[in-house]
């Protein structure tokens, strides 16, 4: 089974911290359903905004948040945007 | 009682914990030879930094300074080309006044490198012995400046390592101790939280001003302090690395704002902002964790915590890195390389407190003369970039 771990009483998200399931260790999954542009909180403060309705126990991450501050950089969004 | 170890007194009244001659190279052109002499020294204690540009550089000029006069540093051998710009003469000057034995290497006066590097392995072989004479004293807690840096961070660092650094933190700085934490441009969406624990009002302003710099220099340069590896370890934005990284910090007020060879006078907690001044000029602010550890050396700190989730194995040239490892993952793949098991926490086998006691006893152990992880597989790293900074102002180290 997979245990999880409530870093802040008002988080939204859990941090996976033994993992049985595809989700790996330290990342994080939606507490409760989540709407497009709420804010996702985990130490008891924003860490971004989802990008898209997120349903319970998805995982939240790349692909439905993003930074109130600047873009993340991965290996696959340069290289898409250098081919499009 | 307190713990004290035997450590290395230099002429300007600061302590050391190692005792190395820097074998330096005053440009790329002068690299191989300068590597060449240090490489006949393996298992002694001889190491190799050097500055690769050939065009002037205040900050590089500045750091050189402080590296050559560092606390750790017993002597100096330097390695010039010949036709570069770093003022080497000065340099020697000035490692020379400082009480430690230096000498100059010019590959063209020398007639190339067979020469050049006859040359200098006869100098290190006597100064090696030379420095041996260095007198022993007697050091506690109180005269370590420690530094910490984060580096190949996931979601798990910002739950043990980097608040079991904190607990260490805050214990080093109640003995007397100065602790010294970094990279500004990882505290993006804290300047409220963080100002709020300065010294003086003033300081705190000086502090927000620095985030805010961070996060203007970041935008422009298109994305921030974040690598493909902190996303696979499950971080998404540098809001959350941010938070992760902050509680290196601990909880003791924040005493002062030093930029990279700025040295702090007095115990306490001091943020060191890494991001230059001005409009970005030489590129982006830290290349790789290697130059904040430079950068912290360069302000004095004779030890570093470097905190992993993903699994670093660097350790640095000057002073000893201790690594501490997030990940009970990693750990398990990485143990050779990790000074302490930080992941342990996850599992429910200790508490942040816990590996916070055993990173502190830790620091002891090294400072006393243990070697680290990364010293005992020969880490030596070393980077210094090309930077623009100006002073700071006198709101960043109130009296």
């Amino acid at each position: 089974m997979t245990k999880f771990m409530k870093l802040h009483p008002l988080d939204n998200v859990h941090i996976v911290v033994d993992a049985e399931a595809n989700i790996e260790i330290g990342h994080k999954v939606a507490a409760c359903a989540i709407e497009a542009g709420e804010k996702i909180i985990k130490y008891g403060v924003p860490i971004g905004s989802a990008t898209e309705k997120i349903e319970i126990g998805a995982h939240v991450h790349l692909h439905n948040m993003k930074s109130d501050y600047l873009p993340t950089y991965t290996i696959e969004i340069t290289f898409k945007e250098k081919n499009v | 009682m307190e713990t004290q170890w035997q450590g290395y007194l230099r002429k300007d009244g600061n302590k050391g914990i190692r005792n190395y001659i820097l074998v330096v190279y005053l440009v790329e052109c002068a690299h191989h030879v300068a590597r060449e002499i240090s490489s006949q020294f393996r298992n002694q204690p001889v190491q190799l930094i050097g500055f690769a540009g050939c065009y002037p550089n205040e900050y590089a000029d500045r750091l050189m300074n402080a590296l050559c006069t560092h606390p750790n540093t017993g002597g100096v051998l330097l390695v010039s080309l010949g036709c570069e710009s770093f003022n080497k003469k000065r340099l020697e000057e000035n490692i020379k006044s400082s009480g430690r034995p230096a000498h100059t290497i010019v590959i063209q006066q020398e007639g190339g490198t067979r020469n050049a590097i006859a040359a200098g392995l006869s100098w290190v072989r006597e100064a090696v012995v030379e420095i041996d004479a260095v007198p022993r004293v007697p050091m506690s807690v109180g005269d370590l400046i420690v530094g910490t840096v984060c580096g190949g961070s996931d979601a798990t660092s910002g739950m043990t390592a980097n608040p079991a650094v904190g607990c260490a933190f805050n214990k080093l700085v109640a003995n007397n101790g100065i602790a010294i934490f970094e990279e500004t441009g990882e505290m993006i969406g804290l300047e409220e939280v963080m100002s709020s624990r300065a010294v003086h009002p003033k300081l705190a302003v000086a502090l927000k001003q620095s985030i805010e710099k961070a996060a203007r220099y970041y935008t422009l340069m298109g994305h921030g302090s974040f690598a493909p590896g902190n996303a696979d370890g499950g971080l998404t934005t540098i809001e959350e690395k941010s938070m992760g990284a902050y509680c290196k910090s601990g909880d003791s007020p924040i005493s002062g704002l030093i930029k990279p060879s700025d040295k702090p006078k007095k115990p306490g907690l001091y943020l060191m902002d890494v991001v230059p001044d001005g409009d970005p000029k030489f590129g982006f602010p830290n290349i790789n964790d290697t130059v904040e550890i430079v950068e912290m050396i360069s302000s004095g700190c004779q030890l570093i915590l470097f905190t992993t989730g993903r699994g670093s194995v660097v350790g640095s040239a000057i002073s000893p890195v201790i690594k501490i490892c997030a990940n009970p993952n990693t750990y398990e793949k990485m143990s050779d390389d990790m000074d302490i098991n930080a992941g342990k926490i996850l599992k429910g086998e200790a508490t942040i407190e816990e590996v916070g006691e055993e990173i502190f006893e830790r620091i002891l152990q090294v400072a006393s003369g243990a070697s680290s992880c990364s010293e005992l597989l020969g880490h030596q790293e070393f980077t210094l970039t090309y930077k623009t900074f100006t002073p700071i102002g006198p709101a960043c180290l109130p009296v």
